[in-house]
C-alpha cells in the first residue's frame, strides 16, 4: 500500500492505496464523489473525465498514485460552494445538454477544459475536441450549443471555490 | 489489473537506476498508452517507475541551432499549444493537435508515445519524416534506426528517452485517416522537405512506421502531388483488417502523401 | 394566475442533480456490508461443457461462493421468460428455454456460465477467471444465411432448420392480384445491420435480503421495474411479489436495453439470500457488448408493383430475422407487429403481403432497440420507393407525393391491419424541403464537385407506431401482458403534489414534462410538483418505457388521475361554498362558484381534505389522492420526412453528413425542448446505424466489433446541428393529443442516409449500398463501379 495526498475538490486527502488502484476508483469508491462515472473499459467514453491541476483527464487512465501531491476537481466540485451552477453546468441546462446524465460530468469538465484554451471556438472546433467524450443520448446538439451559449455569456468562469482558491495559491 | 510496485524517481539517473533494479519493470510516462494495457491484462510489470517527478527536468520545448528540442515528458497537449513549435515546424503542432482525444493529449507525452511504438500512433510519422534524433539516457538513436517492429524499438530494457529533436524542414505537413471508432490513424502520412530531399514517414498503414523511398525520390525531383499518382504503395507489408484492407490502406497512403504535400507550409 | 406551462420549452428539473455530480446511478449504490458478483462469459459460440472445475478458485482469497448453472436449477430458478407469443403459418414459435447460468450446452458467446461473490470485485473476477471450463466446440451458425444452410447445425434441437416462427401479415390474393397488373415491378433486397444499444451506463444491479422480514430488495438499471418484479415473482426467482421491492434508481439510457428481464437480476437477488450479503453487480462494458440484447438484423426482399403513371398497386416483402440464441423478452413481437404492418408507411397501396420468418443463431439474443422494428420497415420501404423512382425515372418527392395517404383519408383504415388516426404527410413533406432549401440543391451540388467532391440528398419519409399499446388488441396478437399505464397523484396537506408513476425516466425528462402537465391541470407552480418514479415500494404499479409510450399511455393515466382530484375537490368545495356541485367551476388553481365570486383556491381545499373541519365526512372520505390506469384506444402514428445531404469524399469513402432537415408529426408537444432533444438523439443514432455501427461477428460466431475500439460509436465531430421540425396534428384518441416522441428520429433518417449516398454516388454508376457505409464500403463501391465502367452517361 501506498500513502498518497492530494487536494480533492478543495479537501485535503489522504488515502493509503494499492499502487494499482485507478483514480477513478479511489473518487468513487474511497472517497464516494459517484458523479465522476465509468462507461467502458477502453478509454474512449471519457465519463471519468476529471480536472488534474486544471487540465481535463480520463481518471480511469490514470493511477490513484499519480495523482499524489496534485489537486483535483471533479464535477462535485465544478459549481460554487453556495451551489450556483458554474456557467457551464447553466449552459447546458439552458440548451439542453444533457438527457440520462450519465456521460454529464465528463462532457461538462471536458467543455469548461475547451474555454479554458479558446475563449470562442468554432463550432467545428467544439466538435473535435469532444472528441473523447461520448453521448448516446443528445446527438450531441444541446451539447454544442451548450458551449457556444457559455462562450457567447462570459465563457467558462472559474470552476468551483475550490480551485480558485487553488489558483490563488499558485 | 496486476498489482505492481510503484516507484516515484526524482532524477534520470534515479529513474534508470530504479528500473534497473527491477525484475519486469516499466516506465510510466503520462500512462495514456500504458494503463490502457494494464487494465485489459495484456502486460503485468512488477514495477512501474513513474516519471512524473522528472517532469521538470524533461519536460520543454526549444529552438537549438536547425533543431526543435522537445523534452520526452511535453505534452501532446503543449506541443500542440507551442508558439515555438507553431514557428519552427508547424506541421508538428498540427500534428500533436490530433493525437487521440483532448483528455488524452493533456496527458500523453511524446517520450512515452515514441517508446510505446504503437504502430498507428502519430509521432513515429513525424520521426521518420522529420529526421528524428531520439536521444536517451546514454546515446542518441537516429531515426531509421528507431522502429524496429510492432510495439518494438532500439530501445535496450531499461533505458530511458530524454528528448526528442527533429530537423527544421523547409517545409512539410502531416495528414491522417483515422479508424473511425478507435480513432488510431489507419494511415497517417508525414511529408518534409529539406533542400534537394524529402522524406515521407508513414504511420498507421502497416505493423510498424516506414518511409516511401520511391515517394521521396519522386517529390525531391518535384514536389507536387501530382508527381504521386503513378507510383504503386506496395499491399504486402501493409495490415489487412477488416475496418481497412490492404488495397484500402495503400490507396489512403497515396492520397493522404498527396494532401499531406498539398497541406505543407 | 400562473402561465400556462403545456408547450413551453421549461427547462428541466433533473438537471441540477446530473449536473452536479449527484445523479444516483445503480453502481453509485453501496450497500452495508457489500460483496460483488462477477460472471464468467463464454468466449465461443457454441460448445457443450464436459466439466467445470472451481476448486481453485474456490481457495482464493475472498471468495464468498461460487455458483453454477446446476445451483440455479436445484433451487428451482426458472429460466428467463418471453413476453410475446407470435403464432406463425404453422402453430406456435419455437420457445426455447433461456436459462439463467447454462448447464450443459452453451449457445452464444457471452452466454452466462457461473458466477462468483466475493468481497472485492477484483477478487470476484480474479476468482472466475481461476475457474476451469472444460467443453467440446461444437460447430455454429453465426448469421441468417449459416441458420438456412441445407445441414446447418441447430441452435435447438426442437427447431428443425433453426426456425423460431414462419409468420404472414396480410391479404395474399389481393397482393398477387396488384403484382399481376403491374407496369413494373421494381426489387430490392436488403439488409438491416445489427446494433449494439450501449446506452452509456453499462448495466448494474444489486440483490439484498433482510433475513429478519424475509423481504428482497433488487436495485436495478430497468426501464421497467414492476416488470421486472412481475416476472421474478412470477416466472424466474418465485417469491412473492410483495416480498420483492424492484428500484430503478437513475438509469443512465436505455433505448430498449433496460426492458428486458436478464439473467443478473435474478441471479444476485438470489445470492444475496443465499450469501447473506449485499450483491452487488456491474457490467463491463466488454461484457455489455456480448450480454445486452441487440438490436436489428434482419435479411428481407421488397417489391412494389407500379401502375404506368407510378401508382404503388401492390407490395410483397419478404423477411428474415435473427433472433439470436434465445428469444428475449419482446423478440418475436418486434419483427412481426411492431415491424410488417408499418411497411404500408406513409402510402396509400391498397394491398401488401409480408413473410417473416425469424431464425435462431448462435449469437447474442436481439431484442427491441429505439424503434423496434419500425426503423427496419422505413429502411426496407423507402429504399424500395426510392430504387422504384428511379427505374420508373420518376422524381423522389413526386413518387412519395403522388402515392401519399391525404389528409381527407383519416382515419385511414391500412391493408396491414392498422388505423392511422390522423396525420398530414404532405406538411411534414413540405416543411423538410423547406428546411434543407431543396431548391437550391442542384446549385450545392455544382459547388462541391468544383471541390472534388460528391453531394446527396435523400428523402424519407415514415409512420410508426407507438403509444404501446391497447392491451386487449395487444392479447389478441400474443402479448402475454397488459400495457396500460397507471399514474397516482397525491395532493398534500399543503397543497404540493407529489405524482407517481409506472413510466420511469432515463433521460426523457419526465420529472419535467410531467410536472408541467399537473402544473396546468391544477393551476400551481411546477416547483410544487414532485414525480417518483422507479421504485415498486412507491409506484402502485406501471409497464414502464419504451415504445414511446410514456406520454401518450402515461401522460393519459395521468391527466385521468388529476381529472378525479379535480372532481373530488369540486365536492369538497361544494361544500364549504355551500353550492351544489354542478355549480362548481375548477380554473386556474381555483374553485368557483359558477356567476359568483365566491372561491376556494386548489391549497385550501387539500387542506380541508386532510384536516376536515369543515367537509362532508356522511358522503366522501377525507384525503386528497387519486389514482388512474389508463389503457389506449388505439396506438398512436407519429409521422414525417426526413431529408439528408451528405458530401462524400470520393478519393477516401468519407461521408459527411453536412444537413439534416427534420419535420415530424408527434401531435401536441408539451416541452418543445424535450421534443427536440429526443429527435435529435434519434436522428444520431439512426445515422450511427447508416454511416458507423455494426455488431459484425465472424463465421465462429465471434462479435469482431466488441468495444468502443471497433465499434464506432457516433462523436460530435459526426454531426451537424440538425435542423428539427415538428408539425402537429393531434392524435384523435388520447386526452393530451400526443403522440409519442422518443423513436421518430432513429425510425425516419437511416434510409434518408443511404438514399442520400447513393443519390451522391449515382453518377459513378454506384447502384447499391449497405449500411453502415463506411469509408472503405464506400470506396469499394467506387472502385467497383468504375471496373466496370457503369457510370450514368454510359447506360
Amino acid at each position: 500500500m501506498t500513502s498518497i495526498t492530494l487536494r480533492v475538490n478543495g479537501k485535503q486527502v489522504t488515502a493509503s492505496v494499492e499502487p494499482r488502484l485507478l483514480l477513478v476508483e479511489l473518487l468513487r469508491e474511497n472517497l464516494h464523489l459517484t458523479g465522476t462515472h465509468v462507461g467502458c473499459d477502453t478509454s474512449q467514453c471519457g465519463a471519468c473525465t476529471v480536472f488534474v491541476d486544471g487540465a481535463s483527464m480520463k481518471s480511469c487512465t490514470m493511477l490513484a498514485v499519480e495523482a499524489d501531491g496534485r489537486e483535483v476537481t471533479t464535477i462535485e466540485g465544478i459549481a460554487a460552494k453556495d451551489g450556483t451552477l458554474h456557467p457551464m453546468q447553466a449552459a447546458f441546462k439552458e440548451c439542453h445538454g444533457l438527457q440520462c446524465g450519465f456521460c454529464t460530468p465528463g462532457m461538462v469538465i471536458s467543455s469548461i477544459d475547451l474555454l479554458k484554451r479558446k475563449k470562442d471556438p468554432s463550432e467545428h472546433e467544439i466538435r473535435e475536441w469532444l472528441e473523447g467524450n461520448i453521448c448516446r443520448c443528445t446527438g450531441y446538439h444541446g451539447i454544442v450549443k451548450a458551449v457556444q451559449h457559455c462562450a457567447k455569456n462570459g465563457g467558462a468562469g472559474a470552476v468551483g471555490d475550490a480551485t480558485k482558491k487553488e489558483s490563488t495559491n499558485a | 489489473m496486476e498489482n505492481f510496485v510503484f516507484h516515484t524517481p526524482k532524477t534520470v539517473a534515479d529513474a534508470v537506476s530504479t528500473r534497473k533494479g527491477t525484475s519486469g519493470g516499466k516506465f510510466l510516462a503520462g500512462g495514456q498508452s500504458l494503463i490502457p494495457v494494464l487494465k485489459l491484462d495484456l502486460a503485468q510489470p512488477t514495477d512501474l517507475v513513474s516519471l512524473a517527478g522528472l517532469k521538470k527536468e524533461l519536460s520543454y520545448i526549444k529552438v537549438e541551432g536547425d533543431e526543435l528540442v522537445i523534452g520526452a515528458l511535453t505534452t501532446h497537449a503543449d506541443v500542440a499549444g507551442s508558439d515555438v513549435v507553431k514557428k519552427i515546424i508547424p506541421s508538428l503542432a498540427v500534428l500533436a493537435s490530433g493525437i487521440g482525444d483532448a483528455q488524452v493529449r493533456n496527458r500523453g507525452t511524446i517520450g512515452g508515445s515514441v517508446a510505446h511504438a504503437d504502430p498507428a500512433a502519430d509521432y513515429p510519422a513525424a520521426i521518420l519524416a522529420l529526421d528524428a534524433t531520439i536521444k536517451t539516457d546514454r546515446r542518441t538513436i537516429k531515426a531509421d534506426d528507431f522502429f524496429k517492429a510492432m510495439f518494438e524499438t532500439a530501445l535496450e530494457d531499461g533505458e530511458l528517452i530524454t528528448e526528442v529533436r527533429f530537423k527544421k524542414p523547409e517545409k512539410a505537413g502531416y495528414l491522417k485517416f483515422n479508424n473511425p471508432a478507435s480513432k488510431y490513424a489507419i494511415v497517417g502520412v508525414y511529408v518534409a522537405k529539406y533542400g534537394p530531399n524529402v522524406r515521407v514517414g508513414v504511420t498507421g498503414a502497416a505493423t510498424v512506421a516506414f518511409r516511401l523511398p520511391d515517394f521521396e525520390a519522386a517529390l525531391a525531383k518535384s514536389f507536387d502531388p501530382k508527381v504521386l499518382d503513378g507510383i504503386k504503395v506496395s499491399e504486402e507489408d501493409l495490415v489487412n483488417e477488416r475496418d481497412a484492407k490492404a488495397d484500402y490502406r495503400a490507396q489512403m497512403v497515396t492520397v493522404f502523401a498527396k494532401r499531406a504535400v498539398e497541406a505543407a507550409h | 394566475m400562473l402561465e400556462a406551462k403545456m408547450g413551453q420549452p421549461i427547462r428541466r428539473k433533473e438537471d441540477q442533480r446530473f449536473l452536479t455530480g449527484k445523479g444516483q446511478y445503480v453502481d453509485d449504490l453501496k450497500r452495508p456490508n457489500q460483496t460483488y458478483a462477477y460472471i464468467l462469459r463464454s468466449q465461443v459460440a457454441h460448445a457443450r461443457i464436459t466439466g467445470i472445475d472451481i476448486s481453485a478458485a474456490e481457495q482464493m482469497p475472498g471468495v464468498v461462493a461460487i455458483f453454477l448453472g446446476k445451483d440455479v436449477e436445484a433451487d428451482k430458478i426458472g429460466t428467463l421468460p418471453c413476453g410475446w407469443l407470435v403464432t406463425g403459418k404453422t402453430g406456435p414459435m419455437v420457445e426455447p428455454p433461456h436459462p439463467m447460468l447454462v448447464t450443459d450446452t452453451i449457445r452464444h458467446v457471452g452466454d452466462s456460465i457461473l458466477m462468483v461473490v466475493a468481497d472485492t470485485k477484483d477478487q470476484a473476477k480474479a476468482a472466475a477467471q481461476a475457474c476451469v471450463v472444460d467443453y467440446d466446440m461444437l460447430p455454429v451458425v453465426a448469421s441468417i444465411a449459416a441458420a438456412r444452410a441445407e445441414g446447418a447445425p441447430n441452435v435447438w434441437e426442437q427447431a428443425p432448420g433453426n426456425l423460431c416462427y414462419d409468420w404472414e401479415i396480410g391479404d395474399r390474393a389481393a397482393t398477387d392480384a396488384g403484382f399481376a397488373k403491374a407496369h413494373k415491378i421494381v426489387t430490392i433486397e436488403i439488409t438491416n445491420n445489427r446494433l449494439v444499444p450501449n446506452a452509456m451506463e453499462p448495466r448494474a444491479a444489486i440483490g439484498e435480503y433482510d433475513s429478519g422480514t424475509g423481504d428482497y430488495t433488487l436495485w436495478t438499471t430497468s426501464q421497467n421495474p414492476h416488470l421486472i418484479r412481475l416476472l421474478m415473482a412470477a416466472f424466474t426467482l418465485h417469491v412473492p411479489e410483495h416480498k420483492l421491492r424492484v428500484v430503478a434508481p437513475d438509469v443512465g439510457g436505455g433505448f430498449g436495453s433496460k426492458i428486458f428481464h436478464y439473467a443478473e437480476e435474478v441471479l444476485v437477488t438470489w445470492a444475496a439470500q443465499k450469501v447473506g450479503r449485499p450483491v452487488k453487480w456491474t457490467c463491463e462494458r466488454f461484457e455489455s457488448f456480448v450480454t445486452d440484447a441487440h438490436g436489428r438484423d434482419h435479411v428481407s426482399t421488397g417489391r412494389v408493383a407500379l401502375s404506368k403513371e407510378g401508382d404503388f398497386l401492390a407490395m410483397d416483402f419478404d423477411t428474415h430475422a435473427n433472433m439470436g440464441a434465445y428469444l428475449q423478452l419482446f423478440a418475436p413481437s418486434v419483427a412481426t407487429y411492431l415491424y410488417a404492418p408499418l411497411l404500408g408507411g406513409v402510402y396509400k397501396t391498397p394491398a401488401i403481403h409480408v413473410n417473416v420468418k425469424a431464425y435462431f443463431t448462435h449469437t447474442t439474443p436481439v431484442d427491441a432497440y429505439r424503434g423496434a422494428g419500425r426503423p427496419e420497415a422505413t429502411y426496407l420501404l423507402e429504399r424500395l420507393v426510392e430504387k422504384a423512382a428511379r427505374e420508373m425515372n420518376m422524381d423522389s418527392i413526386e413518387i412519395r407525393r403522388r402515392n401519399m395517404i391525404t389528409t381527407d383519408m383519416f382515419p385511414y383504415q391500412t391493408p396491414l391491419a392498422f388505423q392511422y388516426d390522423t396525420g398530414n404527410f404532405q406538411a411534414t413533406l413540405d416543411m423538410a424541403l423547406e428546411a434543407i432549401d431543396y431548391k437550391g440543391f442542384e446549385a450545392r451540388r455544382k459547388e462541391a464537385l468544383g471541390r472534388g467532391k460528391l453531394r446527396g440528398l435523400g428523402f424519407s419519409t415514415y409512420v410508426e407506431a407507438c403509444g404501446i399499446a391497447p392491451s386487449a388488441v395487444a392479447g389478441s396478437l400474443g402479448a402475454r401482458a397488459g400495457l396500460f399505464e397507471q399514474a397516482t397523484v397525491r395532493v398534500n396537506p399543503t397543497g404540493s403534489v407529489t405524482l407517481f408513476t409506472g413510466t420511469h425516466s432515463h433521460g426523457q425528462g419526465h420529472e419535467t414534462t410531467f410536472a408541467q402537465i399537473v402544473a396546468d391541470q391544477f393551476g400551481i407552480p411546477m416547483e410544487n410538483i414532485e414525480h417518483s418514479h422507479g421504485d415498486t415500494a412507491k409506484t402502485a404499479f406501471g409497464m414502464g418505457s419504451y415504445g414511446s409510450r410514456s406520454l401518450p399511455v402515461g401522460g393519459s393515466a395521468i391527466i385521468k388521475a388529476t381529472a378525479k382530484v379535480i372532481e373530488k375537490g369540486k365536492k369538497i368545495a361544494a361544500h364549504m361554498l355551500e353550492a351544489d356541485v354542478a355549480d362548481i367551476e375548477f380554473k386556474d388553481g381555483n374553485f368557483t362558484v359558477k356567476g359568483t365570486d365566491k372561491a376556494k383556491a386548489f391549497g385550501e381545499i387539500a387542506f380541508a381534505a386532510y384536516v376536515p373541519h369543515n367537509y362532508p365526512l356522511l358522503t366522501l372520505e377525507p384525503g386528497l389522492e387519486e389514482q388512474a390506469y389508463y389503457d389506449p384506444l388505439n396506438f398512436t402514428f407519429p409521422g414525417g420526412t426526413h431529408i439528408v445531404e451528405v458530401e462524400i469524399d470520393p478519393e477516401t469513402g468519407v461521408v459527411k453528413v453536412v444537413d439534416v432537415a427534420v419535420a415530424d408529426d408527434v401531435g401536441t408537444i408539451v416541452n418543445p425542448m424535450i421534443v427536440d432533444g429526443q429527435i435529435q438523439g434519434g436522428l444520431a443514432q439512426g445515422i450511427g446505424q447508416a454511416l458507423l455501427e455494426e455488431a459484425a461477428y465472424d463465421e465462429d460466431g465471434q462479435l469482431l466489433t466488441a468495444s468502443f475500439m471497433n465499434y464506432t460509436m457516433p462523436r460530435a465531430g459526426d454531426f451537424p446541428f440538425f435542423k428539427v421540425g415538428n408539425h402537429a396534428t393531434p392524435c384523435t384518441h388520447n386526452p393530451l393529443g400526443v403522440k409519442g416522441v422518443g423513436e421518430c428520429g432513429a425510425i425516419g433518417v437511416p434510409p434518408a442516409v443511404i438514399n442520400s449516398v447513393l443519390d451522391a454516388l449515382w453518377s459513378l454508376g454506384v447502384r447499391d449500398m449497405s449500411m453502415p457505409a463506411s469509408p472503405q464500403k464506400v470506396w469499394r463501391a467506387i472502385q467497383e463501379a468504375k471496373a466496370k465502367g457503369t457510370s450514368a452517361d454510359a447506360e
